[in-house]
């Protein structure tokens, strides 16, 4: 299952960074698929990407919706919003663990060699200041002399900006190199911070800092897609918690938004059938019946 | 009582999933996104740490 999760990860990561023509053209990619909303983090000033960011955009639109209210054009991020929260409500924070490009590098970054730390439990609401904070409340309040915002998260913290966008456009267009100051280093130093921390720790900047993570972290309980616990067949082994990447007890919180469905406890750990995928209710995976056709499909493999 | 609690939890996923799609087509009708392509189409330098 992990091997499969991997392979999904790396085709979203090409289906969002699609466009690799911009070497040629030395500008980002400007067709229409650009207003189609990514599921993961993924900046939309990196010259592969093929879609927008919804944490970007929502707050483009937040800092300028007063010039926009004023000239009654009534841009308030509806549209992304919209986006935002049918995807969360589909799938929770499925997008975390199988479509997002920055998750991906934080789960390669963990598999290098080397002691591991846990993430303390206080840090995981640091995402919701942040989404809050930085996303929604910055942009919309703190105005410069002309009435703009600022896109507060993507400028003072955005590291997967810093990787896709920063560091590509600086290469790519060397007459930039001169402009770039204190706020460049700065994005560059949360960067390393982070890149650091994946290696210790397991998914710390999808735990601790991503708003999108914390947006989709609200539906983890209600999404159409999720995890379910049998708690008739739950034994309260904790097999479960030892294998958790984002260590969570799933049989004491099922349905906790910092679960980013992985699998991994439904298909390396439970050997009681208590963890079942289901889409709009109906099991689809693990669970009883599931794992009763998988011993069975096992079963006959060992024969062969 | 565990039926019941699933009902209601798929008729909140329905609900939530009724008022995001309300909410992403009055953007739609607001044209929002124009603005967002817009965006999407420029470098914004400011967003990745430039400038």
């Amino acid at each position: 299952m992990q091997k499969t999760r991997r392979w999904v990860q790396a085709l979203w990561v090409f289906l969002l960074n699609g466009f690799w023509g911009f070497p040629m053209t030395g500008n980002l990619y400007q067709g229409p698929l650009k207003v189609v909303c990514s599921p993961g983090l993924n900046c939309y000033s990196c010259p592969a990407a093929t879609t927008y960011c919804p944490i970007g955009s929502l707050q483009q639109l937040f800092l300028g919706i007063r010039f926009s209210l004023q000239s009654s054009t009534y841009y308030v991020g509806a549209f992304v919003l919209g986006w935002m929260g049918l995807l969360g409500a589909t799938f929770g924070r499925f997008i975390c663990g199988w479509a997002c490009p920055f998750g991906l590098l934080q789960d390669l970054l963990f598999k290098l060699p080397g002691k591991k730390y846990s993430v303390p439990r206080l840090f995981t609401y640091g995402k919701y200041i942040f989404f809050f904070v930085f996303v929604v409340v910055l942009p919309l309040l703190v105005v410069d002399q002309f009435g703009m915002g600022k896109p507060w998260f993507c400028k003072y913290v955005c590291p997967a900006g810093t990787l896709e966008a920063g560091i590509p456009m600086v290469l790519l267009m060397p007459d930039l190199r001169q402009t770039l100051g204190w706020l460049y280093v700065n994005k560059l130093i949360i960067l390393a911070a982070c890149t650091i921390w994946s290696w210790v720790s397991s998914r710390p900047f999808c735990r601790t800092i991503c708003p999108l993570g914390a947006f989709y972290a609200l539906f983890n309980r209600i999404s159409l897609v999720r995890l379910e616990l049998d708690e008739e067949a739950c034994t309260g082994c904790g097999a479960c918690h030892a294998v958790c990447p984002v260590e969570i007890r799933f049989n004491e919180m099922p349905g906790s938004g910092e679960c980013i469905n992985c699998l991994r406890c439904m298909s390396d750990a439970c050997t009681f059938d208590a963890i079942q995928l289901t889409v709009a209710g109906y099991g689809i995976g693990g669970g009883r019946t599931n794992r009763k056709t998988m011993s069975r499909e096992k079963s006959a493999n060992d024969l062969d | 009582m565990k039926a019941e609690m699933k009902k209601s939890s798929g008729n909140t996923t329905f609900f939530v999933l009724l008022f995001f799609l309300v909410l992403w087509l009055i953007g739609l009708a607001l044209g929002e996104p124009t603005r967002v392509l817009e965006q999407a189409k420029s470098i914004c330098l400011e967003c990745i740490g430039i400038g």
